[in-house]
């Protein structure tokens, strides 16, 4: 299976009408179209990290010093983060949205993935984090927006769950 | 000096800078010292306070001072790594070293002979580090924030927690007054 760049290419999109201009990643072979777009794009502030805990703290300090950002990660990087997004983001009220890759669910190959892909929807409800899943590249803009939308009026971080159907094509 | 009073000289020698302030002990003892709105108090998240300082100042013009201590440093070595390669010019970084987590009973953290912190910054890719362990060599460590960044400090401090009482603000005020005033700049 090919990873979609027309997924890639929507993606970005939605991210810069959405005015994204500081983003954090973590790398997946599945987002990667959409990490090479925004790495060369130059009017976004990116930021690669070491671990994705890491990560919730850079967003929300460029949240504090005016910047609207994003952080995209694997299923997996959720495991990493969930104490800094609940003692962080939903303690202080800091906006943030959360791309992830469905990692270890669907068309997944890689069979540790599966114990965080399988319990990921579960630990974000846990720790109350609003999630929108995304599985077709024709509604990007309108998740995108969506969960962008809700993430400001609630001041909380917010996760937009990137499907394998959405990131790879048959 | 314990950490109280590194945190008062060094309060003392800050003028407008943003100061981002571990969570536990040094936030309370920031706050009994001084209080100002450049001061973002951590209430929790272990480990970021350098990371939020990396991206605060990577979206402002203004100085950050990040207040941190070992415990935490360990907690997100990676942070050093990313912060080295980013290298925010506008960037002060300050570990108050007790070797020992303070805020928790003071478990120990490392070994000083086995471990180095200063030499963990260099390896990173600091190059600028500056050792300050009295009152004067503080003073003429935050002479340096004058000049460009990214600075890493490392404070040796003895044990030793002041009698502090929590923040009385909730966090959304920390947080609004915070960026009210990075906004007015």
């Amino acid at each position: 299976m090919q990873v979609s760049a027309e997924a890639g290419q929507a993606l970005y999109g939605a991210l810069r009408k959405n005015e994204v201009n500081f983003v954090v990643t973590f790398p997946c072979n599945w987002t990667s179209c959409l990490l090479d777009l925004v790495a060369d794009d130059q009017s976004i502030t990116h930021i690669p990290v070491t671990r994705e805990e890491e990560g919730i703290g850079v967003a929300a300090g460029a949240f504090l010093g005016g910047k609207k950002p994003a952080i995209i990660m694997q299923s997996s990087g959720i495991g990493n983060s969930l104490n800094a997004l609940a003692s962080l983001n939903l303690t202080y009220k800091i906006p943030l949205l959360v791309l992830i890759s469905h990692r270890g669910d669907e068309r997944e190959k890689i069979i540790a993935q599966r114990g965080m892909g399988q319990a990921l929807k579960k630990l974000l409800e846990g720790v109350g984090i609003r999630y929108f899943d995304l599985t077709n590249v024709a509604e990007t803009d309108k998740v995108i927006a969506e969960a962008i939308g809700s993430s400001y009026t609630e001041g909380k971080p917010v996760a937009t769950i990137l499907s394998p159907f959405l990131l790879l094509e048959e | 000096m314990k950490r109280a009073e590194a945190i008062k000289h060094i309060a003392e020698d800050l003028e407008d800078e943003l100061v981002v302030c571990n969570l536990g002990f040094p936030s309370q003892e920031l706050y009994s010292v001084k209080d100002k709105p450049t001061h973002f108090y951590m209430l929790g998240s272990i480990g970021l306070a350098s990371s939020i300082g990396l991206g605060l100042a990577l979206s402002t013009e203004r100085k950050v001072v990040v207040l941190d201590g070992d415990g935490s440093l360990f907690y997100n070595l990676g942070s050093l790594i990313t912060i080295a390669t980013q290298k925010p010019e506008n960037l002060y970084w300050i570990v108050l070293d007790n070797q020992s987590h303070g805020s928790t009973g003071f478990q120990q953290t490392y070994n000083p002979e086995v471990t180095s912190i200063e030499q963990l910054s260099l390896a990173a890719g600091f190059n600028r580090l500056i050792t300050a362990n009295n009152r004067e060599q503080i003073k003429e460590a935050i002479k340096r924030f004058k000049q460009e960044g990214p600075l890493f400090v490392v404070v040796k401090i003895e044990k030793g927690n002041a009698k502090v009482s929590p923040i009385p603000f909730s966090p959304e005020k920390i947080k609004l007054r915070f960026m009210e005033e990075v906004k007015e700049g």
